[in-house]
């Protein structure tokens, strides 16, 4: 009797051991889980961060200049005192619509030869060679881009400037020519096999096939390839910096010297800018309207690429 | 008997021959500017490549004796700090949106959002941030503007830059590792954090690891934050502490480039160089992770 109680008894003891084990490890579970939502929260804090930041100091900024003279004005010197942001504008765009002429058409044409006509050998040793463009880093572009295209662009047309929007915007095309090709690749080989033999089926020729049946039918994926590279090329700094100069000329010439948004945040932020002082909002000012335009191209492209997979998945 | 091809068939096959060959030329033209890149590079960087050049300080003027001892120094030491930052941050929040949070809820649709759109917002915004949270936090934790901007200022900015990357990257690893892998562990009776750290961790490790790798290949590359933040543009001692000036290797190649003697730019290549041949070295580490997991598989 006495032996058998106390075999209940350590019976009852080891569930209780066990049971604490178990809320030990519950609780466990939870502080990890806690951990690992902070973790995940940072990201929402970071963007949190950022627009409150820009936001905040570009209020400070636009207190002092009027929005009007921000977006029309045609001289940036913020020194001096002129905040006309629209030779900031000029230099972003061309850099941007130089480098889209340049990877855009190459970009597509090589998705089209990736996922159409490469063999798959070919392809494995063509998808990497490129994706070492994408690699790298933009200041080697920048150095590329004075040391080697500016020479050739200048024996070509001698009116080119040492430092001049044609060259960042080339060498920016190159480093996203990657981008846009591989993106496309995939929009172009998830068009389903039937659609393209239906198409044979009725005698068109490859061309016709790719250009009238494939390509429509990845045109959303395509498009979306296309934002973020102008995307990415809005936002490039170092070889555009290099390449494009700091003179924020008001012009659309390709061959003159240029100052893109970029180029002024890291020409500014280079001297030691004083905090709350017009040069160290003006930064931000910019920076806001870089992080917005971007922003709104990346969504939009997002947008696409969901339109695209949730059509033939 | 077969009829000749009509005009209108010769034309279609004619555009379509044309088109051929502009496909395959677009190819050829890619990797010929791969291969005009490289060689430019290398063309002007090897010559003046030595053993004296790594190990010795940049110089005012004196681009003779120069070198790259304090940005490779520099570069390490944001490197490792920006990697302890980076890695156990993202690969908790990674976790937690593909294991912790299975049932799809708005918030973690939120988070996944915010995630896409974190890692297309250009670098230099990830600068501006540094320049007004992290500047100003250092500046008054050592009460001197100067160690504001040092090395953690520089490491923290860019892992914030990694971090999108980082969480994407383990994602994808932890969604390709079987749901028989989890069951199995969970019918064990293991609770949900020991089948991650156990079982799903490690049959996603290679993914992430070469993720991380690929992430760090990129940050090692970056420049355009770290000028913002203010790393320095003559740096002539080396780094003793988490908040002394630095100089980074890429950051060195812009401020040479941008010089205008020659022997600037010819040190510029040599040390572009250099950074090519540690790019290539980091992207083979992961390439080789992933070919001998594709192996094991």
């Amino acid at each position: 009797m006495a032996q058998r109680a106390g075999s209940l008894g350590s019976e009852t003891a080891r569930r209780s051991i066990l049971r604490s084990r178990l809320n030990a490890h519950q609780a466990w579970e939870r502080i990890v889980k806690g951990i690992c939502f902070l973790c995940a929260f940072l990201s929402i804090a970071t963007t949190i961060g950022i627009v409150v930041i820009l936001v905040s100091q570009a209020q400070g900024f636009f207190q002092n200049v009027s929005v009007w003279e921000f977006l029309t004005g045609r001289v940036w010197e913020p020194i001096a005192g002129h905040f006309g942001f629209l030779p900031l504008v000029c230099g972003t765009l061309l850099i941007t619509v130089g480098a889209g002429l340049v990877s855009l058409p190459l970009g597509l044409l090589i998705g089209i030869f990736l996922a159409e006509y490469a063999r798959p050998p070919v392809r494995k040793i063509l998808k990497p060679a490129l994706e070492l463009l994408a690699g790298i880093p933009t200041v080697v572009y920048g150095y590329f881009a004075l040391f080697f295209v500016t020479p050739i662009l200048q024996r070509v047309i001698p009116s080119t400037e040492a430092f001049n929007a044609a060259s960042g915007a080339i060498v920016v095309g190159i480093m996203t020519l990657p981008l846009v090709s591989s993106l496309c690749e995939d929009a172009l080989a998830a068009v389903p096999k039937a659609l393209r033999e239906g198409a044979y089926g009725l005698g068109a020729t490859k061309f016709e096939v790719v250009s009238k049946v494939v390509v429509p039918s990845a045109m959303s994926g395509v498009m979306a390839s296309f934002i973020l590279a102008l995307s990415r090329a809005i936002g490039e700094t170092m070889a555009v910096t290099l390449a494009s100069g700091s003179t924020p000329n008001f012009t659309l010439n390709p061959t003159q010297a240029v100052m893109t948004m970029t180029a002024y945040i890291v020409n500014t932020s280079r001297g030691d800018v004083e905090r709350g002082s017009t040069a160290y909002q003006t930064i931000f000012a910019v920076g806001l309207t870089l992080f917005i335009t971007t922003l709104l191209m990346n969504l939009l492209a997002q947008r696409l690429i969901r339109k695209f997979g949730s059509r033939y998945s | 008997m077969i009829a000749a091809p009509s005009p209108n068939l010769r034309r279609r096959k004619l555009v379509d021959r044309l088109f051929t060959i502009l496909a395959y030329s677009a190819a050829v033209i890619g990797v010929a500017l791969l291969l005009i890149l490289l060689s430019k590079l290398f063309a002007d960087g090897l010559p003046r490549l030595s053993g004296r050049f790594l190990t010795s300080m940049p110089k005012q003027t004196n681009f003779a004796k120069a070198g790259i001892l304090s940005a490779i120094i520099g570069s390490v030491w944001v490197m490792v700090l920006t990697f302890l930052f980076a890695v156990p941050i993202g690969v908790g929040a990674a976790v937690y949106l593909q294991e912790f949070q299975t049932k799809k809820s708005r918030f973690t649709g939120l988070i996944q959002v915010n995630i896409n759109n974190l890692s297309g917002v250009p670098s230099i915004v990830y600068g501006m941030l540094g320049l007004a949270i992290f500047v100003p936090l250092f500046t008054a934790l050592t009460r001197d503007p100067l160690q504001g901007r040092g090395i953690i200022t520089g490491a923290l900015t860019m892992s914030l830059l990694i971090l999108p990357m980082i969480i994407l990257v383990t994602q994808e690893s932890l969604k390709s590792v079987p749901k028989s892998f989890r069951e199995g562990s969970l019918s064990m009776g293991a609770t949900n954090w020991q089948t991650i750290r156990k079982v799903v961790l490690p049959a996603a490790s290679p993914g992430i690891l070469t993720g991380i790798i690929l992430a760090m290949g990129r940050a090692v590359g970056e420049t355009a934050p770290l000028i913002v933040v203010g790393a320095a543009s003559l740096v002539t001692f080396l780094p003793r502490g988490l908040t002394d000036g630095y100089m980074v290797l890429p950051l060195q190649i812009y401020d040479w480039s941008s010089r205008p003697q020659a022997g600037f730019h010819q040190l510029a290549a040599s040390a572009i160089v250099v950074l090519i041949v540690a790019l290539v070295a980091i992207n083979s580490i992961a390439i080789t992770i992933r070919a001998r997991s594709r192996h094991q598989v």
